[in-house]
């Protein structure tokens, strides 16, 4: 083991998931450079596609490695990540440049969409147009996705828009929902309970199973909202019917 | 007889019931979407019931929870049923379990679970349900895979995959049948991994000292357990969500423990004690409401003698069906 693979070794912590998974922790706070090293790690172990790989979860500061354990030794697993734990430093400067799709999402804030926006604007002291100004103006990056299929965690929400999550969840959140809880921002693909504060919705799927790339989000992406109006998220809506009733499509490309 | 395939076969749901889904080996691939792995929740069940009407592996079946359904066999059918005792009749007739059985048209009860909580239904030709990324597997939190991403109703239809025809007036049992427990025993502690990490040590060896009562709001996505809580563990923890797994030990702010199943989440935000090894999952599968569980910690080197075991079972119960499938 040389110099380096060592440092990367005290840098990176592992532990055993499950039999069949070890778990890279790079740090343990929500911090966008430590997430930006995460999707960095991720791409290289991607880009190597050993036959063993069965999954990798990146997360906000740490990445799971699911492997075909009747194929190889999770020792043998370890050893390998340790050489691509190596370079990630420079990679996530490179990384976070290049690569990574920016995706354009609409959404239309307030009234039925976002039935928490008047009271969230009124908690922030901020009128419900600079609110929507503010939150739509963001740059945000998928951290990970996770709790549902589909459902990006994006980090970049400015800190003075942070808010509590609900004491009481409401039961029903209607799909799409953008969302803020806490300091993160996010988008709920399918109708069900939910906790965050509800200050949109948009009308792209997140996540369809039939589709050829099930979901409109992929960890690491970039993310711009864009504020529309009632008019367009019907007229988007429809056109999200009509693709999703076609049959299986690639979501690669959203517009 | 002739083998002569039927490509228009489908089974009709007379009954569906506590909980029946169409599972197989669940999917990879897909985690980083926040879709899990899914599957049978003991998938060497689904294997050998797969085996003894001669199917592949990974065909799907069906899954019944607590309760089974009753259905209707409009054409003969092989099938077999694995897992937890309980009671199966057709047209009345009661039938063994764990082996191949021929069965003419009629209908096929099956009853409450006794010692367990889960079987698996194996029909020749599988349930040709379509594929959702990659396998049939129900995802029901996802909503997709197996029969309209949901649980069985009465009057569902499920396709059947060609299969051997069949003429035959009454049902017929083979003599042989192999052992539903196969090697597991029923009593000893489960097996777990304690975490390394320092914060949550004496909590993770605390898991392993007492016993557990399984409640009955538990599912496929987790085994919750109540007890004397753990409690004073949260502050030790970052809160920051991390991947979680199918047998994470994840320790909620109430400080009784849950043990993530086949339909886990892809992350989680709670504690994490440690993992429940791979061997000992199935187990949890056949955990009954209200029972006591206990748990046991080990070492990496006893999950891996314990895996190689398992499998090396597996592989020779496979041969074994196999070789009598042939000579029948």
């Amino acid at each position: 083991m040389n110099e380096r693979v060592r440092e990367a070794a005290a840098a990176v912590q592992f532990e055993a998931l499950a039999d069949d998974a070890w778990l890279l922790r790079l740090g343990e706070r929500i911090d966008d450079a430590l997430n930006a090293r995460v999707h960095a790690l991720a791409a290289r172990v991607r880009a190597q596609a050993p036959l063993w790989l069965r999954d990798l979860v990146p997360a906000y500061a740490s990445l799971a490695v699911f492997f075909d354990a009747q194929a190889i030794q999770a020792e043998a697993v370890r050893a390998w990540l340790l050489r691509y734990c190596e370079v990630i430093e420079d990679d996530a400067a490179a990384e976070s440049g290049a690569g990574a799709r920016t995706v354009e999402i609409p959404v239309a804030y307030g009234g039925e969409f976002g039935p928490d926006l008047d009271a969230a604007a009124a908690q922030l002291q901020l009128t419900p147009a600079l609110l929507i100004q503010r939150h739509s103006g963001g740059d945000y990056r998928v951290a990970m996705i996770g709790f549902a299929p589909g459902f990006p965690y994006l980090s970049g929400l400015e800190p003075a828009l942070a808010l509590p999550r609900l004491a009481t969840p409401r039961t029903q959140v209607a799909a799409g929902s953008v969302a803020i809880g806490g300091a993160q921002t996010g988008i709920y693909p399918r109708p069900g309970p939910g906790g965050w504060r509800l200050l949109g919705r948009t009308p792209l799927r997140l996540f369809d199973a039939a589709r050829a790339a099930p979901s409109l989000l992929q960890p690491g992406d970039h993310v711009r909202l864009r504020a529309i109006g009632a008019d367009e998220f019907h007229a988007l809506a429809a056109d999200a019917d009509t693709a999703s009733a076609d049959g299986p499509r690639n979501a690669d490309a959203p517009r | 007889m002739t083998p002569q395939p039927r490509r228009d076969a489908w089974i009709e749901v007379l009954a569906p019931g506590a909980l029946s889904c169409v599972q197989d080996l669940g999917r990879d691939g897909w985690r980083h979407l926040g879709v899990g792995r899914g599957g049978a929740l003991d998938p060497r069940c689904a294997i050998l019931a797969n085996a003894l009407v001669g199917n592949r592996a990974d065909a799907a079946v069906l899954e019944l929870t607590l309760h089974g359904p009753t259905l209707r066999l409009h054409a003969p059918a092989r099938v077999a049923l694995l897992g937890a005792t309980c009671q199966m009749r057709f047209d009345g007739q009661p039938l063994p379990a764990a082996r191949p059985l021929d069965l003419p048209a009629g209908t096929l009860a099956i009853g409450g679970m006794r010692a367990g909580v889960r079987a698996w239904l194996a029909v020749a030709g599988g349930f040709t349900v379509e594929a959702a990324l990659g396998s049939r597997a129900t995802d029901l939190r996802g909503g997709f895979g197996g029969l309209h991403g949901r649980a069985l109703r009465a009057g569902d239809r499920l396709p059947l995959g060609p299969q051997r025809a069949l003429a035959l007036d009454a049902p017929r049992a083979s003599g042989w049948w192999i052992d539903p427990d196969f090697g597991l025993d029923p009593h000893a502690p489960i097996r777990y991994r304690p975490t390394e990490s320092a914060a949550l040590a004496e909590a993770a060896a605390r898991f392993g000292d007492s016993g557990w009562r399984v409640d009955p709001a538990s599912d496929r996505q987790g085994l919750r357990l109540g007890g004397d809580a753990l409690e004073g563990v949260l502050a030790a923890a970052s809160g920051v969500s991390e991947p979680v797994a199918p047998g994470t030990i994840q320790l909620p702010a109430d400080g009784r423990p849950i043990v993530l199943l086949a339909d886990a989440q892809t992350v989680g935000g709670y504690p994490r004690l440690g993992h429940v090894i791979a061997a000992d999952l199935p187990r949890l599968a056949q955990a009954q409401p209200n029972t006591k569980l206990y748990f046991r910690a080990c070492d990496e080197n006893e999950a891996r003698a314990a895996r190689a075991a398992a499998a090396a079972e597996l592989a020779r119960l496979r041969w074994a069906i196999v070789d009598r499938l042939g000579g029948s």
